[in-house]
């Protein structure tokens, strides 16, 4: 099957910068897609390149099939893409705005689907109200319905929660699953990490303009195996040798950097050998977060 | 199909639509300021051309300066807002050609033009009686006029990165080529080397091909005045296209 995105050695140079040094990967079809990645990794610039908002140096980029340059206008009208900014016209009301957007992409009579866009995302009752009284949280809400009035295969969310409150992300999130278990493909970047490890079955890591890392989310968090142990225990204990090594807390709460799950009985007998009693204890799994960090660090 | 053409054109025609005490009538009552005075100061003292009253001469080339400014105004003005808000990702995104795109933003602003235009004609109407002696002149140079200007205004707006930048463009280029193009007089009243000089002005060929669809007469024949505002046209058309084509100032 075509994928969804497909992008070959894409490199973009700006001002002496190299923001994106021969990136290579697929979407597939039906994916929802993580890219993550710190400030100027370049993750932006890959969404523009995709859009055509950016013009790459080298390299390819297709959209369902669709070169982003050479067959420009099937690639574009197979996208929809959320800005990070919240950008609107404030001459129009927030109908107009999807009508308006709705034509762009050459489609017409489109007021029921767009009625429907307007309820998933809790917009109805403002559908006729100028942009400029919308909040914050609604304008975004109405970039989202931007992005898909022409009903994309594929969905490009830049950060699409930066600053949005918790309703607002969960009910988004919400709308974002239901369209890609009707078979649209996401892609997503965001720097909650813990909604990409929620929301994404594979992840890219970009780091100065390169993928430093692409796997499935459930490889990438058991590629660090690391848990961590915490225990609490009395005031003033002073540790066994051995596990003072394995830790730089001063205490009452101790917490150790586990390589196998097995270490925490091992570490549990060293106590119990020593007298110590456990007052409270608690293992944590290693998130996205901690990946990312490893990764990034490793990169 | 409404295709991304005819819905970008039709936003920009409804974005000056919604703001028209500002886009139509502070024009209309600019220009309409400007005959009075202008005609209260002069009409006694000034014949242009024989058997008619300056008034009369003055609401044509007000009407064609009209046509001009607010043709710039309309293409250069959407383009810097949209780029400064950021919100001209929209009509980015979307599957629009450059040709497309040019298109709508120039038949807008023509068409922003020719409404105020006819609607200081329709203004003046009820303090003096213009002929037309040739619709079809009018129609043409306030058209092509409209589309020269609208299109030197897409220019603008994808040139300027700041309002102050387009003001600039609007007041030192567009202002003083608009006033010194024999809005308010004949170029024949001109010494012999400011004659000359207005004849490298090329909306001065605009309005005096837009005046002879009133009077039938003209410093120039209409077919010269028609020549160069095409050329003109053709000229900052390629141009434009060319920077569109780019995506100079909007796709990095």
């Amino acid at each position: 099957m075509t994928p969804a995105l497909s992008i070959r050695n894409l490199s973009k140079r700006y001002r002496g910068v190299q923001a994106l040094d021969g990136v290579s990967l697929d979407v597939a079809q039906g994916e929802f897609f993580g890219l993550l990645g710190p400030n100027g990794a370049g993750k932006t610039t890959l969404i523009n390149s995709l859009a055509g908002l950016a013009r790459p140096d080298g390299g390819s980029v297709t959209v369902m099939g669709h070169d982003v340059i050479t067959d420009y206008r099937a690639a574009r009208a197979c996208l929809g893409v959320v800005p990070q900014e919240l950008v609107f016209d404030p001459f129009f009301t927030v109908r107009e705005t999807l009508r308006l957007q709705s034509g762009y992409f050459g489609v017409r009579g489109n007021d029921d689907w767009i009625d429907e866009i307007l309820h998933e995302l809790d917009l109805t009752a403002k559908a006729d109200a100028n942009m400029r009284t919308l909040s914050g949280g609604m304008k975004r809400r109405v970039l989202v319905a931007q992005a898909l009035v022409h009903r994309p295969p594929v969905i490009v969310l830049d950060e699409p929660t930066a600053g949005v409150d918790v309703e607002l992300r969960q009910g988004l999130w919400k709308f974002v699953q239901k369209l890609n278990r009707a078979g649209h493909t996401v892609l997503l970047t965001t720097h909650y990490l813990e909604e990409a490890e929620a929301l994404c079955e594979r992840i890219a890591m970009l780091k100065s303009g390169k993928v430093v890392s692409l796997d499935t989310t459930a490889n990438l968090l058991s590629r660090l195996h690391r848990h961590t142990l915490s225990v609490r225990l009395p005031a003033g204990v002073v540790l066994p040798q051995i596990l003072q090594a394995r830790t730089s807390d001063a205490g009452p709460v101790f917490s150790f950097t586990l390589d196998r799950l097995e270490e925490v009985g091992e570490m549990l007998s060293v106590l119990r050998d020593a007298g110590i009693r456990v007052e409270d204890m608690e293992i944590t799994k290693p998130d996205l977060e901690a990946v990312f960090l490893d990764v990034m660090r490793a990169a | 199909m409404m295709s991304g053409f005819s819905a970008l054109f039709y936003k920009e025609v409804l974005r000056f639509w919604k703001v028209s005490f500002q886009t139509i009538a502070a024009p209309v009552l600019t220009a309409f300021l400007y005959l009075l005075i202008f005609s209260h100061v002069l009409e006694a003292h000034v014949e242009v051309y024989r058997g008619v009253s300056y008034t009369a001469f003055l609401v044509p080339g007000l009407a064609m300066m009209s046509v001009l400014q607010n043709a710039f105004a309309n293409s250069s003005s959407s383009l810097i807002q949209s780029k400064i808000t950021g919100n001209i990702i929209f009509v980015l995104l979307p599957p629009i050609s450059y040709r497309e795109f040019f298109a709508a933003y120039v038949l807008a602003a023509a068409v922003r033009g020719v409404v105020v235009g006819a609607a200081v004609m329709l203004m003046t109407a009820f303090l003096v009686k213009v002929p037309v002696a040739a619709p079809g002149w009018v129609l043409v140079f306030a058209l092509l006029g409209g589309a020269v200007l609208g299109t030197l205004g897409v220019i603008a707006g994808i040139w300027a990165d700041k309002f102050d930048q387009l003001a600039a463009f609007q007041n030192f280029i567009i202002v003083p080529l608009t006033f010194l193009s024999g809005v308010f007089y004949s170029i024949h009243s001109l010494p012999a080397f400011w004659q000359k000089v207005s004849h490298w002005n090329p909306i001065f060929y605009m309005i005096d091909g837009f005046r002879h669809g009133f009077f039938g007469v003209s410093d120039v024949p209409p077919l010269t005045s028609l020549a160069v505002s095409l050329i003109c046209f053709i000229a900052l058309a390629s141009l434009t296209l060319s920077l569109l084509k780019r995506g100079y100032k909007l796709r990095t």
